[in-house]
């Protein structure tokens, strides 16, 4: 990173507001919790710890990357197809996601199947292009998608790491609950495992956060 | 009970702003209340008061549930030691059923009060009464082999993401009770799916009858092999089943006292019946398997249908409040009820989903009541305006 840093001398590269893009979306302006965006994967692919790992990355990387080919290419887009150009950025990432997940972690793109594909669909990733790319230079943009994508992946995997604890018993495949619990009695949850469990661990998470963070809270 | 206000009275004002205990005051406010009527008055609007306030009303419906619970103890007890082919003195099956159900209610109202006690002092809002009423029907809507930590969990669970999220006793779109039962049927099916629901850890030198199975009437119907209890046992209770759902007779005693106190409305629970009644006659219409084929009034009274209409269907917070409103709402119950029982073989009982269903369209269907209520007298006041004006 510090060659870099010496090769844009202008502004620096983790200035204060620089830093802000990158963390804002993990607290206070996180995509999930506060914009409410992108809840459709976080209720389909929550069940098991590892294979919401992998979603995460795989948002993290199609989303940086995303950001960074539109925010180069921002001078060059007509404003009246660019709903277009940004599907078409978006697919052919996923597209190399999706090769490279069936390449090296096979099991896990098979259980996650359709919902790589659907990363194209998260309104996430089109809203930070739509909201930022198409507006600023190409690092502030990259260190906006990755900040979003990380948001949106501390969500989803706070979400799983609950869903699969305690559905489950176990985390990323591991027993975690030990086995005298079982003998004395103790079930797993099977509501946990059920969609419906998702959008209220979700909730709670909303919950919790806006009590935390007053600002939150819009009074209507 | 002079010296009971008088005791009140001497600590109250530890309870109060500036006293030693001002974070419990809440807590205290609660228990006063139980106690007594506050001296208060109401600070805007009439000023009348009818000494009836939430926590009375609370306290009619535990006293309409005392049938069924004094029924169900017995029959804890009746249905255990028929398991085991024992024959015991009446005295003796009660202190069972006692054994096995005061921990749960105990457990209940433990776990529930204790949510709502951290709630009310964090957000500094009365305790609600509400629960009063949720911890006695939570466990007579379990069976008896729900273990406690369950119980428990699906309390609090209840509680929380029930009722406190949506901000307490009168805010809550689901009624709380079945909102446990439904996490639990769907957090850990094998201990609600009505396989089976006696008691039956055995002491020694006991042993379970030839050709025990322990199903409720439900279980039976859906799996389409054992004997079905006959309409007696049926009616009367004499079946395994959740602790508080088997007596139809008990619960229309219950029903009794509810809507001659005004509390319960009868408009619900007749409609209730008359919905469910109504589906399964159109079924038997077209009767294509056994259970389609089976008498529309046995619907009435298997399962949790009696319960779920006296006692559930008519929470007040989650029904639907206007009359009309409580027609279609009462009817649907009914009819969503026996749809699910008889067409979808996953559920046994639809009593649970279909109240639960309808508690979430209550709203709108009061909405749709006020409406049509508002178009019709505009209607009228332009026929009115019409011929005044001719």
């Amino acid at each position: 990173m510090s060659e870099e840093k010496n090769s844009i001398p202008k502004e620096e590269l983790f200035s204060p507001k620089n830093k802000k893009l990158l963390i804002d979306p993990i607290g206070k302006d996180n995509p999930i919790t506060v914009q409410v965006l992108g809840i459709c994967s976080v209720l389909a692919v929550t069940v098991q710890l590892r294979a919401s790992l992998v979603l995460a990355i795989a948002v993290v990387a199609v989303m940086g990357l995303a950001n960074v080919i539109i925010s180069v290419l921002r001078h060059g887009i007509p404003p009246r197809i660019r709903i277009i150009v940004q599907l078409t950025v978006i697919a052919s990432l996923v597209i190399l996601v999706d090769q490279v997940l069936k390449a090296f972690v096979y099991d896990v793109s098979r259980q996650l199947s359709v919902f790589v594909g659907l990363i194209i669909t998260n309104c996430i990733i089109m809203g930070r292009l739509e909201a930022f790319a198409l507006q600023n230079k190409v690092w502030p943009s990259f260190l906006d998608g990755i900040g979003n994508a990380a948001g949106y992946g501390s969500i989803l995997l706070l979400v799983a790491a609950v869903r699969e604890l305690f559905g489950s018993g176990t985390l990323m495949g591991y027993q975690m609950i030990p086995n005298a619990f079982y003998d004395f009695g103790y079930v797993d949850n099977g509501l946990m495992i059920l969609p419906p469990m998702a959008l209220i661990t979700v909730g709670v998470i909303i919950w919790i956060h806006r009590h935390r963070d007053r600002a939150l809270v819009d009074v209507s | 009970m002079k010296p009971l206000i008088n005791l009140v009275e001497k600590v109250k004002p530890h309870f109060e702003e500036g006293g030693r205990f001002e974070k419990l005051h809440r807590s205290f406010e609660a228990f006063e209340t139980f106690l007594y009527v506050k001296g208060d008055v109401t600070h805007t609007g009439s000023h009348i008061r009818d000494a009836i306030d939430m926590k009375r009303t609370m306290v009619h419906v535990i006293i309409a549930l005392i049938p069924v619970l004094l029924f169900g103890i017995w029959n804890v007890g009746f249905q255990h030691f028929k398991a085991t082919g024992q024959e015991v003195a009446f005295m003796d099956q009660v202190i069972f059923g006692l054994i096995k159900v005061l921990p749960i209610i105990i457990v209940s109202y433990a776990s529930g009060l204790a949510v709502e006690f951290i709630f009310a002092t964090a957000r500094n809002h009365e305790v609600n009464e509400g629960f009063l009423v949720s911890g006695m029907l939570i466990p007579l809507v379990i069976p008896v082999t729900t273990p406690l930590w369950m119980v428990a969990v699906a309390t609090i669970f209840a509680v929380i993401i029930g009722k406190e999220v949506f901000g307490g006793t009168g805010m809550n779109i689901l009624n709380p009770a079945l909102l446990a039962r439904a996490f639990l049927f769907f957090a850990y099916p094998s201990y609600l799916s009505g396989e089976v629901w006696i008691e039956t850890t055995l002491q020694e030198g006991q042993q379970l009858v030839d050709g025990f199975s322990g199903a409720t009437a439900m279980a039976i119907m859906t799996a389409g092999e054992g004997t079905m209890p006959s309409d007696f046992d049926m009616f009367f209770g004499f079946i395994p089943g959740s602790i508080g759902e088997t007596s139809t007779f008990a619960i229309l005693l219950g029903a009794i006292i509810l809507v001659a106190t005004g509390i319960g409305s009868f408009k619900i629970m007749a409609s209730v019946f008359l919905g469910g009644l109504a589906m399964g006659l159109l079924f038997n219409l077209f009767a294509v398997n056994d259970y389609m084929d089976m008498p529309a009034y046995r619907h009435l009274i298997m399962g949790g249908f009696a319960f779920g209409a006296v006692y559930m269907a008519t929470d007040p917070v989650s029904a639907s409040q206007t009359d009309m409103g409580k027609y279609i709402y009462g009817v649907l119950i009914g009819v969503i009820t026996v749809l699910i029982r008889v067409v979808n073989p996953a559920y046994p009982e639809g009593m649970m989903l279909a109240i639960l269903f309808m508690n979430v369209f209550a709203p709108l269907i009061d909405h749709y009541v006020v409406e049509a209520n508002v178009k019709r007298r505009l209607k009228r006041m332009k026929k009115i305006r019409l011929e005044t004006q001719a």
